[in-house]
Protein backbone atom coordinates (compact mmCIF):
# COMPACT_ATOMS: atom_id res chain seq x y z
CA UNK A 1 0.00 0.00 0.00
CA UNK A 2 2.76 2.44 0.97
CA UNK A 3 4.61 1.46 -2.18
CA UNK A 4 1.59 2.33 -4.33
CA UNK A 5 1.27 5.73 -2.64
CA UNK A 6 4.99 6.37 -3.02
CA UNK A 7 4.89 5.46 -6.71
CA UNK A 8 1.89 7.76 -7.26
CA UNK A 9 3.38 10.75 -5.43
CA UNK A 10 6.82 10.31 -6.99
CA UNK A 11 5.54 9.85 -10.52
CA UNK A 12 3.07 12.73 -10.42
CA UNK A 13 5.55 15.13 -8.80
CA UNK A 14 8.19 14.37 -11.43
CA UNK A 15 5.72 14.64 -14.32
CA UNK A 16 4.27 17.89 -12.95
CA UNK A 17 7.80 19.23 -12.47
CA UNK A 18 8.59 18.56 -16.12
CA UNK A 19 5.30 20.22 -17.10
CA UNK A 20 6.16 23.27 -14.97
CA UNK A 21 9.33 23.72 -16.94
CA UNK A 22 7.92 22.79 -20.34
CA UNK A 23 4.46 24.37 -20.57
CA UNK A 24 3.95 27.50 -22.59
CA UNK A 25 1.38 29.53 -20.70
CA UNK A 26 2.80 30.88 -17.40
CA UNK A 27 -0.51 30.32 -15.58
CA UNK A 28 -0.46 26.65 -16.59
CA UNK A 29 3.11 26.49 -15.27
CA UNK A 30 1.89 27.87 -11.97
CA UNK A 31 -0.85 25.25 -11.72
CA UNK A 32 1.64 22.47 -12.54
CA UNK A 33 3.85 23.87 -9.77
CA UNK A 34 0.86 23.54 -7.44
CA UNK A 35 0.62 19.84 -8.37
CA UNK A 36 4.35 19.43 -7.63
CA UNK A 37 4.03 21.05 -4.21
CA UNK A 38 0.99 19.01 -3.16
CA UNK A 39 2.52 15.70 -4.22
CA UNK A 40 5.82 16.51 -2.54
CA UNK A 41 3.81 17.14 0.63
CA UNK A 42 2.35 13.66 0.14
CA UNK A 43 5.90 12.29 0.16
CA UNK A 44 6.43 14.09 3.48
CA UNK A 45 3.45 12.25 4.96
CA UNK A 46 4.95 8.94 3.89
CA UNK A 47 8.12 9.94 5.76
CA UNK A 48 6.27 10.59 9.06
CA UNK A 49 6.71 14.35 8.76
CA UNK A 50 3.13 15.58 9.25
CA UNK A 51 4.19 19.01 10.49
CA UNK A 52 6.19 19.62 7.32
CA UNK A 53 3.19 18.42 5.32
CA UNK A 54 1.02 21.08 6.94
CA UNK A 55 3.68 23.76 6.50
CA UNK A 56 4.16 22.78 2.86
CA UNK A 57 0.43 22.98 2.11
CA UNK A 58 -0.14 26.23 4.02
CA UNK A 59 3.03 28.16 3.19
CA UNK A 60 3.96 26.83 -0.23
CA UNK A 61 0.64 25.99 -1.85
CA UNK A 62 -1.31 28.57 0.11
CA UNK A 63 0.96 31.60 0.22
CA UNK A 64 3.90 31.41 -2.16
CA UNK A 65 1.94 30.01 -5.09
CA UNK A 66 -0.84 32.57 -4.66
CA UNK A 67 1.85 35.26 -4.69
CA UNK A 68 3.13 33.90 -8.00
CA UNK A 69 -0.35 33.76 -9.51
CA UNK A 70 -1.11 37.30 -8.35
CA UNK A 71 2.03 38.62 -9.99
CA UNK A 72 1.20 36.68 -13.16
CA UNK A 73 -2.24 38.29 -13.28
CA UNK A 74 -0.80 41.70 -12.43
CA UNK A 75 1.70 41.61 -15.27
CA UNK A 76 -0.74 40.15 -17.82
CA UNK A 77 1.98 38.33 -19.71
CA UNK A 78 1.55 37.38 -23.29
CA UNK A 79 3.02 34.02 -24.22
CA UNK A 80 5.76 34.60 -26.74
CA UNK A 81 6.53 32.17 -29.51
CA UNK A 82 10.06 31.25 -28.50
CA UNK A 83 9.67 30.54 -24.83
CA UNK A 84 12.79 28.41 -24.51
CA UNK A 85 16.25 29.84 -24.57
CA UNK A 86 17.70 29.68 -28.08
CA UNK A 87 20.41 27.13 -27.25
CA UNK A 88 18.41 24.85 -24.96
CA UNK A 89 19.28 21.68 -26.88
CA UNK A 90 22.87 22.04 -25.67
CA UNK A 91 21.63 21.81 -22.08
CA UNK A 92 19.05 19.01 -22.36
CA UNK A 93 21.35 16.25 -23.65
CA UNK A 94 24.12 16.56 -21.07
CA UNK A 95 21.56 17.02 -18.29
CA UNK A 96 19.73 13.80 -19.16
CA UNK A 97 23.00 11.87 -19.43
CA UNK A 98 24.24 13.27 -16.13
CA UNK A 99 20.91 12.47 -14.46
CA UNK A 100 21.07 8.85 -15.64
CA UNK A 101 24.60 8.51 -14.27
CA UNK A 102 23.60 10.04 -10.93
CA UNK A 103 20.60 7.69 -10.73
CA UNK A 104 22.77 4.63 -11.34
CA UNK A 105 25.11 5.79 -8.58
CA UNK A 106 22.23 6.52 -6.18
CA UNK A 107 20.39 3.24 -6.66
CA UNK A 108 23.43 1.15 -5.69
CA UNK A 109 24.43 3.15 -2.62
CA UNK A 110 23.71 1.63 0.80
CA UNK A 111 23.41 4.88 2.87
CA UNK A 112 24.19 3.15 6.13
CA UNK A 113 25.22 5.91 8.50
CA UNK A 114 25.24 6.69 12.18
CA UNK A 115 21.70 6.78 13.57
CA UNK A 116 20.38 9.80 15.45
CA UNK A 117 18.31 9.97 18.61
CA UNK A 118 14.80 10.15 17.11
CA UNK A 119 13.65 6.79 15.78
CA UNK A 120 10.16 6.51 14.32
CA UNK A 121 8.66 4.97 17.48
CA UNK A 122 9.66 7.94 19.66
CA UNK A 123 8.51 10.46 17.05
CA UNK A 124 5.14 8.74 16.63
CA UNK A 125 4.58 8.61 20.39
CA UNK A 126 3.90 12.34 20.76
CA UNK A 127 3.59 13.27 17.12
CA UNK A 128 5.92 14.92 14.66
CA UNK A 129 4.88 18.46 15.62
CA UNK A 130 5.92 17.86 19.24
CA UNK A 131 9.28 16.41 18.20
CA UNK A 132 10.02 19.26 15.79
CA UNK A 133 9.00 21.86 18.35
CA UNK A 134 11.13 20.39 21.15
CA UNK A 135 14.14 20.13 18.86
CA UNK A 136 13.71 23.58 17.36
CA UNK A 137 13.22 25.50 20.58
CA UNK A 138 16.00 23.71 22.44
CA UNK A 139 18.87 23.15 20.02
CA UNK A 140 18.10 25.47 17.12
CA UNK A 141 16.69 28.56 18.79
CA UNK A 142 19.33 30.91 17.38
CA UNK A 143 18.71 29.75 13.82
CA UNK A 144 14.98 30.22 14.39
CA UNK A 145 15.54 33.83 15.43
CA UNK A 146 17.87 34.41 12.49
CA UNK A 147 15.18 33.16 10.10
CA UNK A 148 12.71 35.54 11.73
CA UNK A 149 15.04 38.50 11.17
CA UNK A 150 15.63 37.30 7.60
CA UNK A 151 11.90 37.20 6.86
CA UNK A 152 11.45 40.69 8.32
CA UNK A 153 14.22 41.99 6.07
CA UNK A 154 12.75 40.22 3.04
CA UNK A 155 9.29 41.69 3.65
CA UNK A 156 10.66 45.22 4.09
CA UNK A 157 12.82 44.82 0.99
CA UNK A 158 9.88 43.57 -1.08
CA UNK A 159 7.68 46.48 0.04
CA UNK A 160 10.40 49.04 -0.71
CA UNK A 161 11.09 47.52 -4.14
CA UNK A 162 7.48 47.15 -5.24
CA UNK A 163 6.23 50.50 -3.92
CA UNK A 164 4.92 52.82 -6.62
CA UNK A 165 7.49 55.57 -7.00
CA UNK A 166 5.85 58.91 -6.22
CA UNK A 167 7.05 61.95 -8.13
CA UNK A 168 8.81 64.38 -5.84
CA UNK A 169 6.93 67.65 -5.42
CA UNK A 170 8.02 70.33 -7.87
CA UNK A 171 10.17 67.85 -9.71
CA UNK A 172 9.48 66.28 -13.09
CA UNK A 173 11.58 63.23 -12.34
CA UNK A 174 9.30 60.22 -12.30
CA UNK A 175 11.24 57.83 -10.11
CA UNK A 176 11.58 58.78 -6.49
CA UNK A 177 14.64 56.62 -6.04
CA UNK B 1 9.47 -0.75 2.87
CA UNK B 2 10.65 1.82 0.37
CA UNK B 3 14.43 2.14 0.20
CA UNK B 4 16.03 5.48 0.92
CA UNK B 5 17.60 5.52 -2.53
CA UNK B 6 14.12 5.73 -4.11
CA UNK B 7 13.45 9.03 -2.33
CA UNK B 8 16.91 10.28 -3.21
CA UNK B 9 16.32 9.34 -6.86
CA UNK B 10 13.00 11.24 -6.98
CA UNK B 11 14.69 14.24 -5.42
CA UNK B 12 17.58 14.07 -7.92
CA UNK B 13 15.20 13.93 -10.89
CA UNK B 14 13.19 16.88 -9.57
CA UNK B 15 16.36 18.85 -8.91
CA UNK B 16 17.65 18.31 -12.44
CA UNK B 17 14.25 19.30 -13.83
CA UNK B 18 14.43 22.54 -11.90
CA UNK B 19 18.01 23.16 -12.95
CA UNK B 20 17.07 22.67 -16.61
CA UNK B 21 14.17 25.07 -16.13
CA UNK B 22 16.49 27.74 -14.76
CA UNK B 23 18.86 27.22 -17.67
CA UNK B 24 16.49 27.02 -20.63
CA UNK B 25 13.43 29.13 -19.85
CA UNK B 26 13.37 32.77 -20.90
CA UNK B 27 10.53 34.02 -18.70
CA UNK B 28 11.82 35.28 -15.37
CA UNK B 29 8.75 34.13 -13.40
CA UNK B 30 9.13 30.58 -14.71
CA UNK B 31 12.80 30.70 -13.73
CA UNK B 32 11.73 31.54 -10.16
CA UNK B 33 9.25 28.64 -10.24
CA UNK B 34 12.05 26.30 -11.32
CA UNK B 35 14.08 27.52 -8.34
CA UNK B 36 11.14 26.54 -6.12
CA UNK B 37 11.21 23.04 -7.65
CA UNK B 38 14.91 22.78 -6.80
CA UNK B 39 14.27 23.85 -3.21
CA UNK B 40 11.51 21.24 -2.95
CA UNK B 41 13.87 18.55 -4.21
CA UNK B 42 16.32 19.50 -1.48
CA UNK B 43 13.48 19.29 1.04
CA UNK B 44 12.56 15.75 -0.04
CA UNK B 45 16.19 14.75 0.38
CA UNK B 46 16.48 16.27 3.84
CA UNK B 47 13.24 14.76 5.14
CA UNK B 48 14.06 11.32 3.70
CA UNK B 49 17.47 11.25 5.36
CA UNK B 50 15.92 12.60 8.57
CA UNK B 51 13.49 9.66 8.58
CA UNK B 52 15.90 6.91 7.65
CA UNK B 53 18.82 8.08 9.81
CA UNK B 54 16.44 8.79 12.71
CA UNK B 55 17.34 12.38 13.44
CA UNK B 56 15.14 15.48 13.59
CA UNK B 57 17.75 17.90 12.23
CA UNK B 58 16.80 17.28 8.61
CA UNK B 59 13.19 18.30 9.15
CA UNK B 60 14.27 21.49 10.92
CA UNK B 61 16.52 22.46 8.02
CA UNK B 62 13.65 21.71 5.64
CA UNK B 63 11.49 24.14 7.64
CA UNK B 64 14.18 26.80 7.38
CA UNK B 65 14.40 26.16 3.63
CA UNK B 66 10.66 26.79 3.31
CA UNK B 67 11.07 30.10 5.15
CA UNK B 68 14.00 31.08 2.90
CA UNK B 69 11.92 30.14 -0.16
CA UNK B 70 9.12 32.45 1.01
CA UNK B 71 11.55 35.36 1.37
CA UNK B 72 13.15 34.59 -1.98
CA UNK B 73 9.77 34.51 -3.73
CA UNK B 74 8.69 37.82 -2.20
CA UNK B 75 11.89 39.68 -3.11
CA UNK B 76 12.17 38.04 -6.54
CA UNK B 77 8.61 38.93 -7.50
CA UNK B 78 9.13 42.50 -6.28
CA UNK B 79 12.20 42.74 -8.51
CA UNK B 80 10.13 41.39 -11.43
CA UNK B 81 7.50 44.09 -10.84
CA UNK B 82 10.16 46.82 -10.76
CA UNK B 83 11.78 45.56 -13.98
CA UNK B 84 8.43 45.13 -15.70
CA UNK B 85 7.37 48.66 -14.74
CA UNK B 86 10.42 50.23 -16.30
CA UNK B 87 10.83 48.10 -19.37
CA UNK B 88 7.79 46.05 -20.37
CA UNK B 89 9.45 42.64 -20.47
CA UNK B 90 10.12 39.69 -18.20
CA UNK B 91 12.49 38.03 -20.61
CA UNK B 92 15.78 37.22 -18.93
CA UNK B 93 17.70 37.85 -22.14
CA UNK B 94 16.52 41.45 -22.32
CA UNK B 95 17.43 42.30 -18.72
CA UNK B 96 20.91 43.56 -19.42
CA UNK B 97 20.66 47.03 -17.94
CA UNK B 98 23.50 46.42 -15.52
CA UNK B 99 25.67 44.54 -17.97
CA UNK B 100 28.97 46.32 -18.40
Amino acid sequence: MVTIFFAYFALVSVVAGVLTVALKNPVHCGLALLAVLLHVSGLFVLLNAEFLWAVQVIVYAGAILVLYLFVLMLLNLKTDERYFHSSYLYFVGPAVLGACYVLVLLLQSPYAGAKGDAPAAIVLQDGDTYAVGIKMFSDHLLQFEIVGIFLLGAVIGAIVLAKTPRPIEGNVRKSGR
Amino acid sequence: MIPLSAYVAVSAVLFITGLLGVLIRRNFIIVLMAVEIMLNAANINLVAFSHYLESMAGQLIALFIIAIAAGEAAVGLAIIIVVFRGKISTNVDEMNLLKW
